[in-house]
């Protein structure tokens, strides 16, 4: 019997508008992830992945289609929460404060000594336990990325989505983060939905890979990963599924771009 | 380390070599008119200076008349400050309430302060309302132009972590606009804080006025006491970088992340 899944995304369309041009980003986009899973969007760039992630988010409105499984608010419960490709940690706080920032506001209600567990557990598993009361901006990007995660995960969402978290970084912190995103979700049992550019990232992480056509964007195929984990990026059969996926992703080099691609991005 | 250490100390060495400069030439151009209705000497200053407790020109001493401008200049600056900052954080929030608010501000911004002393006089009469009055306007728009400008610079991300967390609009305010803005809220604090220094001075030499450092230093005046004009002057100028020291350290100390995010 097939679980049922966290999060359907159902014939998500969005257009955005912009001054005399309009801009088909998604045409209709529909997946399933199923609990514990870990599924990488990946497509051409610029075809509204995270347009797509920031939907299933709640930062943004679809003109078409429905997302279920999530609730777009309240109900501290059935919620996906997002690590940006910034960490976009609050500056003023410290890595502890930063973390709890979720629990302390109202809709979430939560009585104070669970704040302290919370906090006290999600520093040992990002490992920042002597950094707790240190400002953001005197950690590594590696370090502000985990502070991101652990926020994140500070509200234990249904779904966690991740646009892009490791792009930033150099390998070797990516691959250590990678590694830990893995383990987390081992630890916590906790569903994933990343946007990534990067072939090789998908394949060492995700269960499936949802791969997006170009703009206007609709699901040209999900390829199944079925290696083991942990997972070799020397190993053939890796590097096959790799080539196979990189050949699928890349578009057409002449494609027509859009003048005005609005996005949230400052 | 050391390096910058010895970089300040000697920009320290050329600012203090430009004052003593001043100073010199002050004392000699003194010295040579030798007429203390015109140019009183840095002694005849530093004799005032030297008896702060002491009843000046028959009135009060000098500390008294100096805590009473302070006294005024910190009421109509916190008055400022708490009418500026919720009305900026309204104004950069909503471009709504900017778009009413925007004209109006920008109209009133450029006139001085004490331009608007008659009507101060008028409405409220001769007397301590009237000149905070004053202070307020003065220090007024700079700590509103601030925080607008504070909240416009924000970036969008930290909203939208607050929006993921489904925080409600006040709770946005109050943690993600409010400690965003803080910094350029702080320099408006500093750049108003100067202007309400001024504005009491200005607002103390009108008529009407019994205390205060501006009123000491028109009483002086009227009775051709430069050298009492002299003394009032360097304490208006030393609690001037005084405060703004403080601004300065509490920005460096409270916003080191500015910048840096």
């Amino acid at each position: 019997m097939i679980p049922k899944p966290v999060l359907s995304v159902t014939g998500i369309a969005k257009t955005f508008h912009g001054e005399g041009t309009s801009c088909p980003a998604l045409a209709d986009v529909s997946f399933d992830v199923g609990p514990r899973e870990i599924v990488c969007i990946m497509g051409p760039s610029g075809c509204g992945k995270s347009t797509l992630l920031r939907i299933i988010g709640g930062l943004e409105i679809a003109d078409a289609g429905s997302i279920q499984g999530v609730s777009g608010s309240g109900e501290g419960t059935a919620s996906a929460t997002m690590v940006f490709q910034d960490s976009a940690l609050f500056p003023w706080l410290s890595v502890e404060e930063n973390i709890v920032y979720g629990l302390r506001l109202a809709a979430q209600k939560m009585p104070e000594e669970e704040v302290r567990r919370r906090v006290t557990e999600l520093l040992e598993l990002i490992h920042l336990g002597p950094f707790a009361h240190s400002p953001p901006h005197e950690l590594s990007g590696g370090m502000k990325q985990r502070v991101a995660v652990a926020r994140a995960l500070a509200i234990r969402p249904s779904i966690l989505l991740m646009d892009e978290p490791f792009s930033a970084l150099d390998i070797f912190t990516r691959r250590e983060l990678e590694d830990e995103i893995q383990r987390i979700r081992n630890e916590l049992e906790t569903t994933i939905l990343m946007v990534t550019h990067n072939p090789e990232e998908a394949v060492y992480l995700a269960d499936r890979i949802v791969i997006l056509s170009e703009r206007p964007a609709m699901v040209s195929e999900i390829l199944p990963v079925g290696l083991p984990h942990p997972r070799n990026p020397a190993d053939p059969e890796f590097i096959r599924i790799r080539e196979r996926l990189t050949l699928m992703v890349q578009g057409r080099p002449d494609r027509e771009m859009c003048k005005t691609i609005p996005s949230a991005s400052k | 380390m050391v390096l910058i250490k010895r970089q300040t100390i000697r920009d320290y060495g050329k600012g203090l070599a430009v004052v003593v400069l001043l100073l010199v030439i002050w004392e000699c151009a003194a010295l040579i008119i030798n007429n203390n209705y015109i140019l009183p000497t840095l002694g005849e200053i530093a004799e005032v200076l030297l008896h702060p407790f002491e009843p000046v020109l028959g009135g009060e001493s000098l500390v008294a008349n100096t805590l009473v401008s302070l006294k005024e200049v910190l009421s109509g600056f916190f008055i400022a400050a708490a009418l500026a900052i919720p009305l900026g954080l309204l104004i950069g929030w909503s471009s709504e309430v900017q778009a009413y608010l925007n004209p109006a501000i920008q109209l009133l911004r450029p006139i001085p302060p004490i331009a608007w002393m008659p009507f101060a006089i008028a409405w409220f009469g001769i007397g301590i309302n009237s000149i905070l009055f004053i202070i307020v306007l003065g220090a007024f728009f700079p700590i509103l132009i601030n925080t607008v400008d504070g909240v416009l610079s924000i970036r969008i991300r930290w909203i939208e972590v607050a929006e993921m967390f489904h925080a409600t609009t006040p709770e946005k305010l109050r943690t993600v606009v409010f400690p965003g803005a803080l910094p350029r809220i702080w320099t408006g604090l500093r750049v108003s804080f100067a202007i309400a220094w001024m504005c009491v001075v200005a607002a103390e030499m009108l008529p009407g006025t019994t205390a205060g450092l501006g009123f000491l230093i028109m009483y002086a005046y009227n009775l051709g006491q430069l050298d009492v004009i002299g003394a009032g002057m360097v304490i208006i100028g030393i609690i001037g970088l005084g405060a703004d020291m403080l601004f300065r350290e509490g920005h460096a100390r409270f916003f080191a992340w500015e910048g840096k995010e």
